[in-house]
């Protein structure tokens, strides 16, 4: 039984698509807009079934883009927002995103990644959303995706996620894949008081002459919510630190520069990544969600054999740690890189490693995860010669 | 008279009542002269002024476009969101916080083309919002081009040889999907718009209010049908009042009567009353409702 806070303290048996909606309500969410579409869809059934009881709203709303949209809505009223989906609709959503990195609105988008393009293979998994998660939408801005690897972390990344959301008023992405979202794990649920959420920052200054636009020294503006008299302007033209659009060059480069650069600037706030074995590795495995535990036997196979092989797991994406990455690079022979597309991140670690390490892709078309044995192959060839 | 006689004069007009409500450092807006749209914004705020409402607690929600624009220059909450999405966008502003009035004001092609499936939706779960639909029978802001509601047989951008595609009956479509209030009245008659919009507002539910406008620079001169005030013109002339009318037979056709009034005015449970009052009885004391949902439904 959860207490007041709809908080469901205990140590429960659920999948991942479960564990993300009982981190939604423990993060504060109180509105989800969706649309049904597997791999994703028990996350909002869920939502459906326990918001009744912890002051939460949910409506299916007609299509993604209308649930993209309904969220950020709702946030403006005062809610903390999120939608849910997969590939297809994903695809949908990419207008919004921009729409919420534009105007500032903190939201989540999961997508629990299934194997595309279009339809594709709707049941089974992927990793092939990485660089639409990035590059999706039009135009330039920064944006966080976190990468859950488990049933536990798709409870604690989606908490993240929302305070991710909150501290630095962007669109943050939960991507998950079919494999994590169906996974039924062990998920130890904190209580309430133990769980951090991050408060909205709320604008409560003078109601004339204030600029709703006007970041602070962390490079982000406080929010306003609507109903409180302060009569804000919000929109996805270019605008001023007033709200109000601005078609001229200065204002573009104004907007657009600080919505990337308070991403850069926080870089080190947002970032999270996991080591293991990497000080001395003559080869590092690269992963992010399910393909870190795939690498597992490989890494522990070739470890037996008395190869130097660290790992390195994305857990954020999006910013992608090149500070990390381009100081392992000049330690290190060659990178080992799995990922159930048939290459996307890949680009982000030969960007980053330029040139000063080799690097073996290991790519999978979806459908199911590597064998091990691929990886344990590609972390041999990669210590050839 | 001098220079600074000539300011004396000017400064000594009264502002316009209904500048209370505009945002005045945004003046002069981007409509064409001749245009129908700030017109009916200028019934809107009237309406406004006239209700009851806190206006503090009145959000204006817009899409893209000409009509897009009016999130811009009403100085209230206002909302400028993406193509055809303004109507979703003000649902989930209206669930979230049911205490505000929510506005969506925009034009034929956002909320019936590329928003017409929200518009359909909206309509039929009785998401509690006033909907004001601006038709000038053409996409304005991207230069001319075939809308939805273009009459048969005029002459659009992308339609140059004449439309040949049917014509939406608006007032029919939000009828069919369920709206408990539906009007439809021109730029032309100001106080029956005005009116219309003022009981709009007092519904709970859906209300939907078809504006007709003209669009002098793109629909009126590529048919040559003169300027704006001949618009007007044939506005007067050409309208008749026929409240109560079965909305089935207010079809527009190119220069044809256009029927306007009251057609549709009935009572039927929201979608935010429907779920306090089901899931109330369902639950009864174990339902916890939002904050927001206890004050505006808790009270019976």
């Amino acid at each position: 039984m959860h207490d007041d806070s709809g908080v469901l303290t205990g140590a429960h048996f659920v999948d991942g698509d479960h564990a993300c909606c009982e981190g939604a309500i423990a993060a504060g969410c109180r509105f989800v807009a969706g649309y049904p579409i597997t791999p994703s869809t028990e996350v909002v059934e869920r939502i459906a079934e326990r918001f009744p009881f912890v002051g939460g709203v949910f409506i299916q709303m007609e299509d993604e883009i209308a649930s993209s949209i309904a969220i950020q809505g709702a946030v403006w009223a005062g809610k903390k927002a999120m939608t849910v989906t997969s590939g297809p609709g994903f695809s949908l959503m990419m207008e919004h995103i921009g729409y919420a990195a534009m105007t500032e609105t903190p939201c989540v988008i999961v997508d629990v990644q299934r194997a595309g393009p279009s339809t594709g293979l709707p049941t089974m998994p992927a990793q092939g959303d990485m660089m639409q998660a990035r590059w999706g939408s039009h135009g330039d801005y920064g944006i966080i995706a976190l990468c859950p690897n488990s049933p536990q972390e798709c409870f604690d990344l989606t908490i993240r996620a929302f305070n991710l959301a909150e501290q630095f008023r962007v669109p943050v992405l939960l991507m998950m894949d079919e494999c994590v979202g169906h996974m039924i794990e062990r998920v130890n649920i904190p209580p309430a008081n133990e769980i951090h959420t991050f408060k909205r920052r709320y604008y409560h200054g003078s109601k004339s002459d204030f600029l709703p636009y006007k970041a602070e020294q962390d490079m982000v503006p406080p929010m306003i919510k609507a109903g409180e008299g302060y009569n804000i302007h919000v929109t996805g033209l270019t605008h001023d630190e007033k709200g109000y659009p601005n078609m001229s060059v200065s204002a573009q480069a104004k907007l657009i520069k600080r919505l990337v650069e308070k991403l850069r600037v926080n870089v080190d706030a947002i970032l999270d990544y996991r080591e293991e074995q990497v000080d001395d590795a003559d080869v590092i495995v690269i992963t992010y969600g399910i393909t870190s535990r795939t690498a597992i036997p490989a890494i522990e196979q070739a470890r037996k054999e008395g190869l130097k092989v660290g790992h390195f797991r994305l857990v954020t994406a999006w910013p992608f740690p090149e500070k990390r990455i381009s100081e392992l690079a000049l330690k290190v022979k060659s990178f080992v890189f799995p990922e159930i597309n048939l290459g996307q991140m890949v680009y982000e670690l030969e960007r980053v490693v330029k040139g000063n390490a080799h690097i073996i892709h290991v790519p999978h078309a979806g459908g199911t995860v590597h064998h091990p044995k691929e990886i344990y192959v590609a972390i041999r060839e990669s210590l050839k010669g | 008279m001098g220079e600074e006689e000539l300011y004396a004069i000017e400064t000594s007009v009264p502002p316009n009542p209904i500048e209370e409500l505009l945002r005045m450092d945004r003046i002069p807006h981007i409509w064409c002269p001749g245009c129908g749209i700030g017109s009916t914004v200028n019934c809107f705020v009237r309406a406004l002024q006239t209700s009851n409402l806190d206006l503090q607690k009145v959000a204006v929600v817009s899409g893209i476009g000409c009509t897009g624009r009016v999130a811009g220059y009403v100085k209230l909450d206002s909302f400028h969101t993406t193509h055809g999405r303004a109507i979703p966008f003000a649902t989930g502003l209206k669930l979230a916080n049911p205490e505000l009035k929510v506005v969506v004001y925009s034009g034929d092609g956002d909320l019936t083309a590329i928003g017409g499936n929200h518009f359909i939706h909206a309509a039929r779960r009785n998401v509690d919002m006033t909907v004001i639909l601006i038709n000038n029978m053409i996409y304005g802001m991207t230069g001319g081009q075939v809308a939805p509601t273009t009459p048969l047989l005029a002459t659009a951008s992308t339609t140059p040889h004449g439309n040949f595609e049917q014509t939406f009956n608006l007032p029919f479509l939000a009828e069919s999907c369920g709206a408990v209030y539906v009007a439809r009245w021109t730029s032309f008659h100001v106080r029956h718009a005005t009116k219309a919009i003022k009981e709009a507002l007092s519904k709970k539910g859906f209300s939907f209010i078809e504006l007709l406008a003209p669009c002098p620079t793109l629909y009126s001169r590529r048919n040559k049908l003169g300027d704006g005030l001949d618009q007007m013109t044939f506005f007067r002339d050409h309208s008749e009042i026929k409240n109560g009318a079965d909305t089935k037979s207010v079809a527009l056709d190119f220069q044809s009567k256009i029927i306007v009034g009251k057609f549709v005015d009935i009572e039927r449970p929201t979608f935010q009353e429907a779920m306090y009052k089901h899931l109330k009885e369902k639950f009864g004391e174990k339902y916890v409702p939002s904050t927001e949902m206890s004050n505006v439904y808790g009270k019976n």
